[in-house]
């Protein structure tokens, strides 16, 4: 048992107003911290430190490495959507000059079930060379019957892309994560979650409202591809890649090729964005030090945006069918689903998950099935699960709002437990002018304007198995250490806020020093969880350093080392500032080069709703509401979203400007999903023809609405920091909120995603063919 | 991308000898030179291999091909190695062809504007998304039939497109054909010819591997704009999915002769993105022509204009899509 002490930690969200909660902390955790407006960096709008080196270009992607002797590697991928391996001779391209390693990564008779599926990987002394062995690999491949459309995947006769003994079992990144369903043709599942009696519910409904919703296929589309430069020595292996979580990646790597950890470093600067397809080591990453080890020298491996289109991951396509009874004053007696959904050839097309958690409801049911088609793996992307599951249940909501007469804010009002959504709801309406919202389709003219609202969910994540260090060097200057990636959310600015924030100093300060194993485990990028991960036990570490140091300060000025602050540069006696210290005179007191602390993060002072290995779920789900305001052209079915604003929560906000960037972020791809992305599989060929980033689109800068982003403080006395992350739920509401405006804009209720031009006009009957 | 040598001439007609068949190196995309200009879409049609040249040529060395011009009658020329941002933005193009003007600023986004040529705008390949893929050897690229008529013809053209149904990718070329303008070649003999753009531009039923009559060894030099009769209106419109840096779904351009009596004595109404080459309209003009054109009008011609569309499966909405712009273009117009 560790030794606690009780703490009185202010809580609440302060915009509504404070109260406290007692806490039993661990004794070695630092006291409580008073709400933002008190403290002089958490909260504030701090630039990124590193925004002029983005800006300039000096910073270093991963893609930008060049290691002397480096090897250019390339993919063999299959051409057929589904094919046998019927030969593989890679000898000519093994003698090619320039060519130094060459690997199988499929074998004669295996199955391929994707155009675009890795069948042998080159490296060579250029790009061209490892072209031209590509070509010189002899690989025959025999056309199998193949699908790649859900619906057609699910007919009884349609091929199947595995048979039952080779269909995939577990579930690693998707949801939900359920083991052993039965699969039956392309069809694997239900995954069945229940609670109540949802048949009693729908009987005690005064109003039961059904709806079909379908979401398309969207892909990562990071700026950055994904990209490795593996370089394999004899006394270790060195990995600069583009990756969400390089100690997870350090792990593979040491289990996959027998290292112990302390010889495989991970290493990452500069990131060009992941939104969950970066965050495993992946067949390229594999390939890539496979492929160094071979040839013994550095290896590059950089995916172009085709293979970043068909094989880097993709958001699973959806068909939801929803049914929700409900009181006449809006209570909630039943919620069922039905959902299908694909993620190609693998599992993790769930999207119960969001519906299970938002409103009350005593009867609850969702059967959720993966479709198995013959199109790239998905993986996690931004809100996985949650974002098409918003889409189908928030546009049901709001048609339950109306067919009840009730307005969807009062609807919520009333169903929705969360005290930070209730907030955010009244804080949005007021900003955007929900007052001003008519009733549907009720503009005159062609264009019609509209206004609708979603909300958002997603776990308070936590990774537990994470450290970092702080070091106060002698000459005052200081380190903040972990391996922690920062993948263009700014962590490495938040990290220098908390240090500075406790050793009285400014944020530029700190040297902030992350992105590589070497350092202590910082936790992954993904989940929305790596802000409310590493700031605890960061605030301890510089605390702790804070504490030592003021022991020889403590001695120069004559006081108790209680006695003493850290403010504006200085160590000072609290009572009697004007007895003081410099910070850098005070370091210089010190007896060894440097001090340092390494902490890890402790569990949540209340403790945790679900623990995982190394991972954990705290108590309250984070919230978020967004308004959207549209013009839609009934003529040309064009939609323009005006704007969009966005009130979220995370806890304790550390830094609102990148807050307020991430969440513009999130809002411009929900706005892109909601309007323009999806992969077009051709289904006579089985191939994608968008697989660029041309005929594949993007919301770009014209696309852009007005975007207004309100952050609550919404304080728990949870952690040493209290703060959560916002990532996914900037995400999440947007592209029903989108929805819902159309609806309020036209009348008429748009059920799948893109919402292009082509759509709207069918949903208004003027293209003959809706 | 195959290995190539790189020639930078100082004339056009040194630019036409060395690129020898530069006709047939654009429509067979095998031969042995080829022109660039901007280089926006040529370095795609590189990397696609759907061109795969011994010399790629540069086009701006040579002095004068992006002059913007007028000559003492009143008419432009435009040279072909002019940006589309310098078109655009000049005043002879605002002043006296609007429509041109609105039609190019509207096109591709500003970065790709401030390098790719009126020129290349016009000679560029479509984008039919099987065209460019290499695992899709279709009719125009000499395989044996069209993916898109029963596959994911969206984008596709609702017009003429029975063997295949590309849209011309131009929306330079909506504009310029409305306004009759001319283009004018050189050979490498020094010989030029002038024609009308519209006769330039050749359909899938003429030559279904080409989209133009570039002649071998031929340079687009200029494209020429007679000088609007007084009294004469236009406009253009477009509509894509994205806002800027995207296709058109549909576009537009309108150009009308209205006379002191407010009578329509001209029109023009040509649909981009419509059908293999810029589709005039000519039911829509003459519902035009002879009358005051107003609401009324606009409605009749718009509806004329979609007469004898046969729509794919995907892309029956560009219908109504073309209806609105057509009406919408002819009232910008009198506006
Ligand atoms: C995202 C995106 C969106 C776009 N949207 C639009 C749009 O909305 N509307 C639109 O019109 N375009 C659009 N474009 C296309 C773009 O405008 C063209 O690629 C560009 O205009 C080509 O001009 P260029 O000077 O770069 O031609 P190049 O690529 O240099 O040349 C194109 C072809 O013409 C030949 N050529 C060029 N000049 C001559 C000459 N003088 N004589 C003989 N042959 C010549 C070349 O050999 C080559 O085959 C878009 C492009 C992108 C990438
Ligand atoms: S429309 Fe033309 S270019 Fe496209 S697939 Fe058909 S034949 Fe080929």
């Amino acid at each position: 048992m560790t030794a606690t002490r009780t703490e009185i930690f202010s809580a609440g969200i302060v915009e509504a107003g404070l109260g406290t909660v007692t806490r039993e902390i661990p004794a070695g955790e630092p006291p409580p911290w008073p709400p933002n407006a008190e403290l002089t960096w958490i909260g504030k709008d701090v630039p990124r430190l590193n925004g002029r080196d983005k800006v300039t270009g000096a910073t270093r992607y991963t893609v930008d490495v060049r290691l002397p002797g480096m090897l250019h590697a390339r993919f063999l991928r299959c051409p057929l959507p589904s094919a046998e391996l019927r030969k593989l001779d890679t000898a000519a391209a093994t003698a090619l000059d320039g060519a130094r390693a060459v690997i199988a990564l499929a074998r004669p008779g295996d199955r391929l079930r994707y155009a675009g599926q890795p069948v042998a990987a080159v490296a060579a002394l250029s790009p061209g060379v490892a072209a031209e062995a590509l070509a010189a690999i002899d690989a025959e491949f025999r056309p199998l019957p193949f699908v790649v459309d859900m619906d057609e995947a699910r007919a009884p006769d349609a091929p199947l892309v595995y048979d039952e003994a080779s269909a995939p079992k577990g579930n690693p990144s998707g949801f939900p994560a359920a083991p052993g369903l039965p699969v039956v043709g392309n069809v694997r599942g239900p995954a069945v979650v229940r609670r109540g009696d949802p048949a009693q519910g729908f009987a005690a409904a005064d109003i039961v409202v059904e709806g079909e919703y379908r979401t398309q296929v969207q892909t990562h589309s990071c700026l950055e591809p994904h990209a490795i430069v593996a370089d394999w020595r004899a006394d270790g292996l060195t990995v600069y890649m583009s990756t969400q979580f390089t100690s997870g990646v350090r792990q593979e790597l040491a289990a996959l090729f027998g290292l112990p950890l302390n010889r495989v470093r991970v290493v990452v600067d500069g990131m060009g964005g992941g939104f969950g397809s970066k965050s495993q080591l992946g067949v390229y990453g594999r390939t890539a030090v496979e492929l160094s080890r071979l040839a013994g020298l550095p290896v590059r491996l950089a995916l172009d945006r085709h293979e970043e289109q068909i094989d880097a991951g993709n958001r699973p396509g959806t068909f939801q069918r929803m049914r929700l009874g409900a009181k006449r004053d809006g209570t909630l007696t039943a919620l069922a689903i039905e959902s299908h959904g694909t993620a190609g050839v693998a599992l993790g097309a769930g999207i119960g998950f969001f519906a299970e958690r938002i409103y009350t409801c005593p009867n609850f049911e969702t059967l959720q099935h993966d479709v198995f088609v013959n199109a790239g793996p998905g993986c996690a992307m931004r809100g996985p699960g949650n974002t098409p599951g918003a889409y189908g249940l928030e546009q049901a909501i709001d048609t339950l709002s109306e067919r009840l007469g009730l307005d969807p804010l009062a609807l919520r009002d009333r169903i929705d437990p969360s005290k930070a959504r209730r907030e955010e709801r009244r804080i949005g309406a007021e900003r955007i002018g929900w007052s001003r919202r008519h009733k549907p389709g009720a503009d005159p003219g062609a264009v019609k304007r509209g206004m609708g609202v979603a909300q958002s969910l997603w776990m308070s994540n936590v990774q537990t198995n994470v450290a970092c260090e702080v070091r106060v060097l002698r000459d005052g200057s200081v380190e903040a250490l972990s391996s922690v990636q920062d993948i263009g959310t700014g962590i490495g600015t938040v990290m220098a806020q908390v240090v500075a924030e406790v050793l009285g100093l400014r944020p530029g300060d700190i040297t902030v020093r992350i992105g590589d194993t070497e350092f202590p485990p910082g936790g992954p990028s993904y989940g929305s969880r790596t802000t409310a991960s590493i700031t605890p036990p960061l605030r301890t570490a510089a605390t702790r350093v804070l504490a030592e140091l003021g022991r020889e300060a403590a001695r120069m000025l004559n006081a108790a080392p209680e006695e003493l602050e850290a403010r504006e540069g200085r160590i000072r006696v609290k009572s009697d500032p004007g007895r003081s210290l410099a910070f850098r005179d005070a370091a210089a007191l010190l007896r060894t080069d440097r001090i340092s602390a390494v902490e890890s993060r402790a569990d949540d002072y209340p403790g945790f709703r679900r623990r995982m290995p190394d991972a954990a779920m705290a108590h309250e789900d984070l919230g978020g509401v967004q308004f959207a305001e549209v013009a839609v052209d009934t003529e040309t079915g064009a939609i323009r979203v005006e704007r969009v604003v966005a009130v979220h929560d995370c806890g304790r906000p550390i830094n609102r400007l990148l807050l307020e960037s991430q969440v513009q972020g999130g809002v411009l791809m929900g706005v892109s999903y909601a309007l323009l992305e999806r992969r077009v599989m051709d289904r006579r060929t089985g191939l994608m023809v968008n697989a660029d980033l041309e005929h594949y689109k993007l919301a770009g800068v014209h696309d852009t609405p007005e975007i207004e982003v309100v952050i609550l403080e919404n304080l728990q006395g949870n952690s040493a920091t209290d703060a959560y992350g916002i990532a996914e739920p900037a995400n999440i509401a947007t592209a029903p909120a989108i929805a819902n405006a159309v609806y309020n804009a036209i009348g008429v209720r748009l059920t799948s995603l893109p919402m292009t031009p082509d759509v709207v006009l069918a949903a208004l009957g003027k293209t003959g063919r809706s | 991308m195959n290995r190539f040598a790189y020639a930078s001439p100082a004339t056009v007609t040194e630019a036409a000898a060395a690129t020898g068949l530069v006709a047939e190196a654009m429509v067979t995309f095998d031969e042995s030179a080829v022109l660039k200009a901007g280089g926006i879409d040529l370095l795609d049609l590189l990397k696609l291999e759907l061109l795969t040249p011994s010399v790629v040529v540069n086009l701006r060395a040579i002095k004068g091909l992006d002059a913007i011009t007028q000559d003492a009658a009143g008419n432009v020329a435009i040279g072909a190695m002019a940006t589309l941002s310098q078109v655009a933005e000049h005043p002879l193009v605002r002043g006296s062809y609007p429509a041109l003007a609105t039609a190019i600023a509207g096109a591709a986004g500003p970065q790709l504007r401030n390098v790719a040529t009126l020129g290349g705008n016009l000679l560029q390949r479509p984008h039919c998304w099987y065209l460019r893929s290499p695992a899709h050897h279709c009719l125009r690229k000499g395989g044996g039939h069209c993916f898109a008529i029963h596959g994911e013809n969206q984008y596709h053209a609702i017009f003429d497109n029975h063997a295949c149904a590309i849209v011309h990718p131009s929306t330079a070329a909506t504009a310029l054909v409305a306004l009759n303008a001319e283009v004018e070649l050189h050979d490498a003999e020094g010989a030029t010819r002038r024609l009308p753009l519209e006769d330039f531009f050749v359909g899938p039923d003429d030559d279904i591997q080409r989209e133009n009559a570039l002649r071998p060894r031929e340079v687009l030099t200029a494209i020429h704009l007679r000088k609007p009769a007084s009294g004469t209106r236009m406009a253009h419109l477009r509509q894509g999915e994205k806002a800027g840096f995207d296709w058109p779904l549909a576009d537009v351009a309108v150009v009308l002769a209205i006379g002191p009596d407010g009578v329509c004595r001209e029109a023009s109404v040509v649909l981009g993105a419509a059908a293999p080459v810029p589709h005039r309209a000519r039911a829509a003009e003459q519902a035009l022509q002879g009358r005051h054109p107003g609401e009324a009008a606009a409605g009749d011609a718009a509806r004329a204009a979609l007469r004898g569309a046969t729509p794919l499966s995907l892309n029956a909405y560009k219908l109504a899509l073309f209806e609105t712009l057509v009406r919408r273009a002819i009232l910008a117009a009198l506006a």
